[in-house]
């Protein structure tokens, strides 16, 4: 098992490495953050003043390895806009971000781990099509679309939630909601899917000869095994959710990390995408190693390997 | 005797499929006592699992069951509730199946899986329940069996899996033990061990058990009544010595030309078998359904109907053929 987790702790350190050599290769090809230091007025003499003054005149590794060199000893540098230092402008900010994710992920297994048990128990009958439905429309509906009637509904006709901010904890119903439902319809299948395998395994019909009671057979027996891959797709979901906030946040005028990026790319804010890319990578980096762990200890046939 | 355990008179089980109304199970009845053993025998789709399914109140969603009869310790089992049956599973009756690979939680440990049940039918203590999980794990054979408690089924063979799953069945010491084929998933040299034991824990709980098994070898000498089944019906039932020594039924016959008799049957010889194919059970079926496999079938057999002829002593098959007919005939098996 230590053998295991520094096996594969290695190989996300590598593809971190190999994420954020890409991004900052592909963004500095993509913009010139010279013009952008420099803003509209600036005449060629400032930016190659400029260009001088950051070294982007040099290869682009040698400007990667200077970066990642400063990045790993937690110096991300300064927001060409802001001119503040992004390392601050990052964890002032990170810990929202976080919150929905984990408020969204929870909702949507809340709504779909029920929502699969229900339906796997009677297959085809009227509660597995009405959370098939309900599925179906999580997926089909825009989440852009889908947040923008929550607004127009509970926002602005009743006036249950507020549309903007993250101040209180009402500022986050919403967008949790809209990210979460987002992720339902993949979890709930999967659990589905799991259920009605294990609900027909050998060990459900030895835990019905035994007598157990339905909520033991159901609960026990069957859903600890079911849920066992739905584990590992949350924390995959996790990180989809995390990249979805881009688009909630900014909805929501939540100003976590989404926000900051989207406004960072308006921006070419270069050091913040590159520092906000990093930290999205790592999350799910992290995140699939935490789920392997976490499989291992649910299904004890692994923990052996 | 000390009284019946079980009887089951009539047992029907329909299940419908694309094809039409299938019935894998036409009519069956036994019964069991105290300190007995039942072995059922024939041919694999003959309905022998649907029929213990039938006895514990587990057949599938879809299947249909009916009976004339089907009472377990004086009591009417036909009508009881979900709940009411789930009591007596795993309390005074309980099944050995014939997976252990699979038959296990792979998320428990052996020690969680033998003590829930009996938490949930004898009492609700731990400590005992541990006790008795570690007493019967002795018995049924397996070493250092306190340490065994902690461990996870994938970490034991299919041959420990199957005593593991005896001992949970004993647990709450059953009246009625089922063991359905409990050896066929099993290495050869295993099987005997295991048969051997379970019949000897039969004699030592003096439980009555119904044995399902394709090894005639271990009918002979651990069955008090043989039932040999084929197409869903009863063919010929009788004390075991009875079965054995004069058996009416041609399929039987042919059956027990299967077996290997010592000092007869050559090593690496080829054992016989019943020729043809299993009939399509789906829709109506009249007449006698092993005509056309049969070596004395005459146009009388297609309008046969079920009325066993009885021998005496319990022993009655189902058959056109008078007692007379049949024995002139050299005997399939005779007792070395
Ligand atoms: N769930 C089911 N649905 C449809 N047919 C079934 C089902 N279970 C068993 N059968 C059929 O019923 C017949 C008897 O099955 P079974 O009792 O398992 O036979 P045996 O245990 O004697 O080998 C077989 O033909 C089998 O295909
Ligand atoms: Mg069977």
């Amino acid at each position: 098992m230590p053998a295991y987790t520094l096996k594969r702790t290695f190989v996300a350190f590598l593809i971190l490495i190999v994420v954020s050599g890409l991004t900052f290769s592909l963004s500095h090809l993509s913009a010139d953050p010279a013009l952008t230091i420099g803003g509209e007025q600036a005449s060629d003499e400032d930016i190659q003043a400029i260009r001088k003054l950051y070294g982007f005149d040099r290869p682009i590794h040698v400007q990667y390895l200077d970066w990642l060199g400063r990045a790993l000893s937690g110096d991300f540098g300064e927001s060409y806009h802001y001119k503040q230092r992004v390392f601050d402008m990052v964890s002032e900010r990170i810990g929202r971000t976080m919150l929905l994710g984990t408020l969204a992920i929870l909702f949507a297994l809340a709504v779909s781990i029920p929502l699969g048990t229900l339906a796997a128990m009677r297959p085809n009958s009227i509660t597995d099509r009405i959370a098939l439905f309900i599925a179906v429309l999580g997926q089909a509906l825009p989440t852009f679309w889908f947040a923008l009637m929550m607004i127009i509904v509970f926002g602005v006709w009743w006036r249950w939630l507020p549309i903007s901010g993250h101040t209180q904890w009402a500022n986050y119903v919403m967008p949790t909601i809209a990210l979460g439902y987002y992720a339902t319809p993949a979890l709930m299948r999967l659990t589905r899917a799991g259920m009605i395998e294990v609900l027909a395994s050998d060990y459900i019909r030895t835990a019905r000869a035994k007598g157990l009671s339905p909520a033991s057979v159901l609960f026990k027996h069957a859903l600890r095994n079911a849920i066992i891959p739905v584990v590992a797709l949350a924390a995959v979901w996790f990180g989809f959710m995390l990249g979805g906030s881009i688009v909630i946040e900014t909805i929501f005028n939540l100003k976590g990390i989404g926000w900051l990026s989207y406004d960072a790319l308006l921006r070419s804010d270069l050091p913040v995408v590159q520092a906000i890319v990093l930290v999205f990578a790592s999350f799910y980096v992290v995140l699939t190693l935490l789920a392997d762990l976490l499989n291992a200890y649910l299904d004890p046939r692994i923990s052996v390997r | 005797m000390s009284g019946t355990i079980l009887e089951v008179e009539n047992l029907s089980v329909d299940i419908p499929v694309a094809a039409g109304m299938l019935h894998p199970v036409r009519g069956i009845g036994f019964s069991v006592s105290r300190g007995e053993t039942l072995c059922i025998v024939g041919e694999s789709g003959c309905g022998k699992s649907l029929t213990s399914l039938a006895v514990m109140g587990l057949l599938p969603k879809t299947a249909r069951r009916s009976a004339d009869r089907m009472e377990f310790l004086g009591r009417d089992i036909r009508s009881l509730r979900e709940r009411e049956m789930a009591r007596l599973r795993g309390g005074s009756m309980s099944m050995i199946f014939q997976e252990p690979m699979t038959s296990l939680n792979p998320s428990y440990t052996i020690g969680n899986q033998l003590a829930e049940v009996y938490l949930r039918h004898v009492e609700q203590s731990r400590a005992a329940a541990r006790d008795r999980a570690v007493f019967l794990l002795e018995k049924v054979g397996i070493s250092s069996a306190a340490s065994r408690l902690g461990q996870y089924p994938h970490q034991l063979s299919g041959g420990q899996r199957q005593r593991v799953m005896i001992a949970m069945a004993l647990m709450c010491g059953p009246e009625l033990i089922i063991a359905d084929e409990p050896t066929t998933a099993l290495d050869v040299t295993i099987q005997a061990q295991i048969l051997h034991l379970l019949a000897e824990l039969q004699r030592e709980f003096r439980m009555g058990m119904i044995l399902i098994t394709h090894d005639l070898g271990i009918v002979a000498r651990v069955a008090d009544k043989v039932q040999v089944m084929y197409a869903g019906k009863t063919v010929e039932e009788g004390p075991c010595e009875t079965v054995f020594d004069a058996p009416m039924h041609p399929y039987t016959q042919g059956l027990l030309r299967c077996i290997p008799i010592p000092g007869r049957t050559q090593r690496g010889e080829r054992l016989g078998s019943v020729p043809g194919i299993v009939p399509n059970l789906v829709g109506e079926l009249s007449g006698c359904m092993f005509r056309n496999r049969c070596d004395y079938a005459s146009d009388a057999c297609a309008g046969m109907r079920d009325e066993p002829t009885r021998m005496g002593d319990g022993h009655a098959y189902t058959c056109l053929r008078a007692p007379e007919e049949i024995s002139g005939e050299p005997q399939a098996a005779e007792t070395p």
